[in-house]
């Protein structure tokens, strides 16, 4: 019996010693961390993509906390809508931003652009990209082995196995960016989602003079510059025979997509164009 | 006795199929395309424009900045235009297309055969007369030969290793030229222990080239600090580190680069560039390529011009066979499969290698079974299944401090896998992320 009392003693005594040494310790030891900084985590979505440029929710929670105005902070998977109630949080006010969304600049299918060698290296981009310019005559275009897909945490693209090149599922995209970088030809751009998800942009990223672009790929843009002439907005910009279609100046009214002889231009989410007889047509560019 | 290395190797089949054929020269065709980045640097400038003549030797690519190498036309005839090309670094580069008439050469360029044994000019005159003449590492790697003559601050050259070892299988250029020109070589050699002004040479030669190893070994005797040493076959034997760790029994420390422990190694075939340049005022224009192939109907080494399309050297070998999968340009361990085989010649150009579609398909990625087998044979001493791993989950500060930079991608690893992992790409892929975080640290 004094046994069993010396022992449980003895382990008593142990562990009120040292819940004495954690608690001391734990009192001198103390970070002094600002508790805003844990309220505007628990704002957050908590995917720790890195979207917003910092390594995790934590660090971003922080540099929010830290900065002076929220203007170059955002958070691309909360949106508007998080940013403020972090806004709400502190004290400041957040910037006004739009909503991007991921778009692949390459139309190059298995159907427009011939393959003409098989590849069977190791399945990865960064890796072909290094060893070569691809299956095709086109050393520019997408090499759909699937670098973006693996890079994405929201499930948001995924390359069609049909032609080959990678397709982004609009709602689950959050515009963070991680395809963007993992993408070695640099094909994927964030641009601005548009109203009703709308957008006109250039699907291509051919350097190449046009004659030896289109030999390569149906679809490429030639760098004929008729979108430019076109364009009322100067939102078009003509370098190294490619056309690329200027965000903050475009305002989506698709004059170009017709006008390009390689139907190069893509818009999406609108509505069908109606057809117009070719008689009336003519004599609209006779009048202009 | 035989030396090798003492970490690592394999022993793959050596398919010497061209071994022994005499070099043939190819006619050259029509038009040649030269390309303006044939080394290891900036690519040159081109000092020629649409419709000059130029004839054989005449430069027609200016150097840009120090690791960099001159680009002489190997042809005499009019230049059609400058432009993009395709060429073995798989995408289409700058290069100077020249329309072929007859084959007339620069004035100063001594064409005879006599043996020119003397030189009286000194080192610095040596170098600068090989890097006029724009020669670079004729193993493949196209290291421009004047930076690497030219010790930095604080270190000094004790040996000059000559790199006669040709261990890639199938690949004979090395051996025909050093059968055919043993004397040239030589005086080569000579001529690269005065640049570097050491009294020391070795030439080491791989043990599958006995006949090699008797020629030079009698021949060596006239030329004194020239020794010849025979080594074991086993690849990479012929890798840098490798040769200098089987000859002079030193290592070189990681991150270090070879002059660091007092060896300036050379291969055999800039050794014989070296000779006609410095004692023939010969640029390099030209270069003993073997094209080989289990299936190929006459493997041969050839004596071929800069910038003739590979199809006129395949022509030549008997034509591509029905088998054929993969066309390499270089050896099967360390070469690359080409998408066409209308690029032309470069000074890398070492071999082409057909290689029949059974045996160079490669399989389906299986996972790792952690046999360790390419721990055991990596020459580097690196864990390749590791930096592998580390690549794939973009783990670059983990990668570097297991040393993923010493990696020198010689291919033992992604040979020996039986999981059929592609060990050596991804590693490649790792090796070029952390060096460019380490480019970007020091500045």
């Amino acid at each position: 019996m004094s046994v069993l009392l010396s022992a449980v003693a003895t382990l008593g005594a142990i562990g009120a010693g040292s819940a004495a040494i954690l608690y001391f310790v734990g009192r001198k030891f103390h970070v002094e961390e600002d508790p805003r900084i844990e309220e505007v985590q628990e704002a957050l979505p908590a995917a720790n993509c890195g979207g917003c440029g910092f390594p995790g929710c934590a660090s971003f929670a922080n540099a929010c906390v830290k900065a002076e105005t929220l203007d170059d902070l955002y958070c691309p998977v909360g949106g508007q809508e998080t940013m403020d109630r972090v806004a709400e949080i502190l004290g400041k006010i957040a910037a006004a931003s739009t909503k991007k969304i991921a778009v692949v600049r390459c139309s190059g299918s298995c159907d427009e652009r011939p393959r003409l060698n098989l590849y069977d290296g190791a399945s990865n981009c960064t890796i072909a990209a290094a060893l070569y310019g691809g299956d095709t005559g086109c050393s520019f275009g997408c090499y759909g082995l699937g670098d973006c897909e693996a890079s994405c945490t929201f499930d948001a693209i995924h390359i069609n196995p049909t032609t080959m090149l990678p397709e982004v599922v609009e709602d689950k995209c959050t515009a963070c960016g991680a395809c963007v970088k993992a993408c070695p030809k640099d094909i994927i751009e964030l641009r601005k989602q548009g109203p009703k998800s709308r957008r006109i942009y250039v699907s291509c990223v051919n350097k190449d003079k046009g004659a030896v672009a289109k030999k390569a790929c149906n679809v490429a843009c030639i760098g004929c510059t008729k979108c430019q002439q076109v364009c009322p907005f100067e939102a078009i910009t003509i370098e190294n025979n490619l056309a690329f279609i200027i965000d903050d100046k475009c305002r989506l009214c698709r004059k170009c997509v017709p006008v390009c002889p390689t139907n190069s231009i893509l818009e999406l989410n609108f509505p069908p164009r109606k057809e117009t007889p070719p008689a009336v047509k003519e004599e609209a560019t006779v009048n202009a | 006795m035989l030396k090798t290395f003492r970490i690592g190797g394999i022993h793959p089949k050596e398919n010497k199929f061209s071994a022994g054929k005499a070099i043939q020269p190819i006619a050259i065709p029509a038009q040649v395309i030269i390309p303006l980045t044939q080394h290891i640097g900036a690519p040159c400038q081109p000092v020629v424009k649409k419709g000059d003549k130029v004839k054989v030797g005449t430069l027609i690519g200016k150097t840009v900045g120090f690791v960099s190498a001159n680009i002489h036309s190997s042809v005499s005839g009019t230049v059609l235009k400058i432009d993009k090309a395709l060429d073995a670094s798989g995408y289409k580069r700058d290069a100077v297309f020249i329309n072929v008439e007859g084959d007339e050469w620069e004035e100063k360029i001594d064409r005879s055969e006599t043996l020119a044994k003397e030189c009286s000019l000194s080192s610095r005159e040596i170098i600068d007369k090989i890097s006029a003449a724009g020669i670079v590492g004729m193993g493949g790697a196209t290291f421009p030969t004047h930076v690497k003559l030219i010790p930095p601050p604080g270190t000094k050259a004790e040996t000059l290793i000559i790199n006669a070892v040709e261990c890639e299988p199938y690949l004979t250029s090395d051996h025909q030229l050093m059968m055919e020109k043993t004397e040239e070589i030589l005086i080569g050699t000579t001529l690269l222990m005065e640049a570097i002004n050491v009294n020391k040479a070795v030439i080491g030669i791989e043990n599958n080239k006995k006949d090699a190893i008797d020629k030079f070994t009698v021949a060596a005797k006239s030329y004194p600090g020239i020794t010849v040493q025979s080594l074991k076959v086993q690849y990479p034997q012929g890798g840098e580190k490798q040769l200098i760790d089987a000859i002079v029994r030193r290592q070189v420390p990681s991150g270090a680069l070879p002059i660091s422990v007092g060896a300036v190694v050379q291969n055999v075939g800039t050794a014989f560039a070296v000779y006609e340049a410095v004692q023939k005022n010969k640029p390099l224009v030209e270069r003993v390529v073997t094209v080989t192939g289990k299936d190929v109907k006459n493997p041969c080494n050839m004596l071929s011009r800069l910038g003739i399309p590979l199809n006129h050297l395949i022509d030549f070998a008997g034509g591509l066979p029905e088998t054929t999968g993969k066309v390499v340009s270089g050896g099967p361990m360390m070469g690359k499969a080409i998408a066409s085989v209308e690029i032309p010649v470069t000074k890398g150009t070492s071999g082409i290698l057909i290689i029949p579609t059974l045996e160079s398909k490669r399989e389906r990625m299986k996972d790792c079974i952690r046999c360790t087998k390419c721990v055991n044979v990596c020459p580097m001493g690196l864990n390749p299944t590791l930096l592998m791993n580390l690549t794939e989950y973009s783990e670059w500060e983990r990668a570097e401090k297991n040393r993923i930079t010493d990696c020198i991608e010689c291919g033992s690893c992604s040979y020996t896998c039986p999981s059929d992992r592609p060990l050596l790409d991804y590693i490649r892929l790792g090796k070029g992320k952390v060096m460019g975080i380490i480019r970007a640290r020091k500045n």
